[in-house]
């Protein structure tokens, strides 16, 4: 299910200006990465054109190419929508369909797609995306309500589960804690520690001790100044970049001396 | 809210100087009374014949700003003072604002109720009658069914335009129409009325063609740059999370305005919708022209002259005849019957609102 990700040489742009440059990665399947560095950086801009998000805004593209398991997402001819489905997503604010209940939040991607299903595949699905965010017990005698009504933690697994309900073989994740208390980050971080079996993730955080706590592989991205471009500046194991990093900015990044 | 806390020996510097709770009222009430008292003697000195209600109240509220600052400023301070003046100028051009809209009402249910109540102003036309009695069904029905099409016309057309400013125009071509949409509102409706005359009457090439699809037409041209404008307003509001949230499960962008956005603003834009009917509903000048008038039903939107209510009022107040009370009446009666469907139509929109909108509750 899960599927290893080669980034080759990316530049990503908005319009004329360069954001991230020369990008070159290789995301191992079942792993958990984590990419860090300061605000402004271009880490989100990059984790959204591992599923083609990025050029949802207008103006913007990419050169380079980003492999999934030998595909080209910018390959010609490919389908943005398509990459969508295979690579999920989940956003830093929780961001539930307010028109929708529980039940159908996590059908969303079915429904939408008007794609139809039984009730009882439904249900199923229901429970097992449910359960696969650790949510199920606190929901499941109120499906039929709003998604909007649950806690900020809550709405954020279950958003959670609508991604995984589609069964994607990645899951990116842009700073999925930075809007919940201590206790759901940590519901949260068990969760991507079980998600690992089955899934590639890939994990934006501001939060140095998540990084270190949840990720196999760390990378940390820098920016030179102002109006400059990102750059990824050194990956590697997660224990490495904490503990030896090669660079000596990652070192000052990490040890809280940046800037 | 009396403080009269004597047992606690403390004194708290937190506390100020207060006016007793129900001062507003009271000052507001003694002004008034003052200001009769002196409209009063006025009017016994002989100066004047009547009792000056209007200048009673006028005069009374101006000296009540006055008294309640005064007041204000010496007990409680001069933020508190300055407030309580605000709050009461604020209150004064609310109901200054609200008086002539009452009066309006008011004037237009008492006049009108006589021909509205009588049994045949909703089953009868106006055919051969010249005295009182007959009735306005044949403009109820022509009012519904040319704004009726129109709406049909205008929705579908104004939402798809709306759709495309907020989710695909970009560059110059969306400009173009956001610039012709703004222009297009300020379309005065004689000129839509002229417009829908002179297309018709060319395509036909018939010089006095009179029919309601026409009516409807020059309509949809008043009503199209609401139903852009406001429905623009409400697609934009969606947050972009939403679109992002649903592209990110794989859902193609028609999908996602179909399913994420529309039904997210659908309250919002269903108001809209109410709101533009609201406007083009009462309409008098572009019907005159290109839909005419007539006193007998017509219920096809292709052929003859039809009836509305604008119209009708306007055509019972203008041909008046020898029985002059009885069309005043109707014309009354036929502006009530206007106001009731709008509000009629407005409380729908609020039901609807309500019904769709997303929900919050837990």
């Amino acid at each position: 299910m899960s599927k290893r990700i080669e980034v080759n040489d990316l530049n990503v742009y908005y319009s004329k200006f360069l954001a991230v440059e020369g990008v070159s990665l290789t995301i191992e399947p079942r792993t958990v990465t984590a990419l860090i560095g300061p605000s402004g950086c271009g880490k989100s801009t990059f984790l959204r054109t591992l599923n083609r998000m990025h050029e949802v805004i207008p103006g913007a593209y990419v050169k380079g190419e980003v492999l999934i398991d030998g595909n080209n997402l910018y390959g010609p001819g490919v389908d943005p929508v398509l990459v969508r489905r295979q690579v999920g997503m989940v956003f830093q604010r929780p961001n539930p369909f307010p028109t929708m209940s529980i039940g159908d939040n996590v059908l969303a991607g079915v429904k939408l797609n008007n794609r139809r299903m039984a009730k009882s595949d439904a249900d199923d699905l229901i429970e097992k995306s449910l359960r696969g965010a650790n949510l199920w017990n606190e929901v499941k005698d109120r499906l039929d309500k709003p998604g909007s009504s649950l806690s900020g933690g809550q709405q954020q697994r279950l958003c959670i589960a609508r991604a995984i309900a589609v069964q994607p073989d990645v899951i990116l994740m842009d700073e999925p804690c930075s809007a919940l208390d201590p206790i759901s980050t940590l519901a949260i971080e068990d969760l991507i520690e079980e998600m690992k079996a089955d899934y590639t993730i890939v994990i934006v955080t501001h939060n140095m001790q998540q990084a270190s706590r949840v990720s196999d592989r760390t990378g940390f991205f820098n920016i030179a100044g102002t109006g400059k471009p990102g750059r990824l500046i050194e990956y590697s194991d997660t224990t490495t970049i904490f503990s030896n990093p090669s660079i000596q900015a990652t070192e000052d990044y990490v040890s809280g001396r940046f800037g | 809210m009396s403080t009269t806390t004597v047992a606690v020996p403390l004194t708290n510097s937190l506390t100020a100087g207060k006016l007793p709770r129900h001062s507003g009222p009271v000052v507001l009430l003694v002004s008034w009374l003052v200001t009769a008292a002196v409209f009063l003697i006025v009017q016994l000195s002989g100066a004047s014949t009547s009792f000056n209600v209007a200048g009673t109240l006028f005069f009374g509220t101006v000296l009540y700003c006055i008294a309640i600052y005064l007041l204000s400023f010496f007990v409680e301070g001069v933020r508190k003072a300055k407030d309580r003046l605000v709050t009461a100028l604020v209150t004064a051009a609310f109901v200054i604002a609200l008086l002539p809209l009452i009066s309006l009402v008011a004037t237009t249910v008492i006049s009108g109720l006589p021909a509205f109540l009588t049994p045949t102003f909703f089953t009868s036309s106006q055919r051969n009658v010249v005295g009182p009695g007959g009735g306005a069904l044949h403009a109820v029905i022509g009012t519904l069914l040319i704004t009726g099409l129109a709406t049909l016309i205008s929705v579908p057309i104004g939402l798809l335009s709306a759709i495309y400013l907020t989710e695909y125009g970009r560059g110059r071509l969306a400009r173009a129409i956001t610039f012709f949409v703004d222009v297009m509102t300020g379309i005065p409706s004689i000129v839509a009325g002229l417009f829908a005359f002179a297309l018709f009457s060319l395509l036909f090439n018939d010089p006095g063609i009179r029919f309601g699809f026409g009516g409807a037409i020059a309509l949809s041209v008043l009503m199209i740059p609401v139903v852009v404008r406001s429905s623009e307003e409400m697609l934009k509001l969606v947050p972009n999370e939403l679109r992002e949230a649903a592209y990110a499960l794989g859902v193609p962008k028609w999908l996602t305005i179909l399913k994420v956005v529309l039904p997210t603003s659908l309250a919002g834009i269903v108001t809209g919708i109410m709101i533009s009917i609201s406007r083009v509903i009462g309409e008098t000048a572009p019907l005159l022209i290109i839909s005419g008038f007539t006193a007998s039903m017509n219920y096809d939107l292709f052929n003859e002259r039809m009836m509305t209510l604008p119209v009708f009022v306007y055509t019972q107040y203008a041909n008046q005849g020898t029985d002059t009370q009885a069309y005043l009446d109707r014309a009354w009666a036929g502006a009530l019957t206007l106001i009731l469907i709008v509000m009629v139509l407005n409380a729908l929109a609020r039901l609807i609102a309500k019904l769709f909108s997303p929900k919050l509750g837990r």
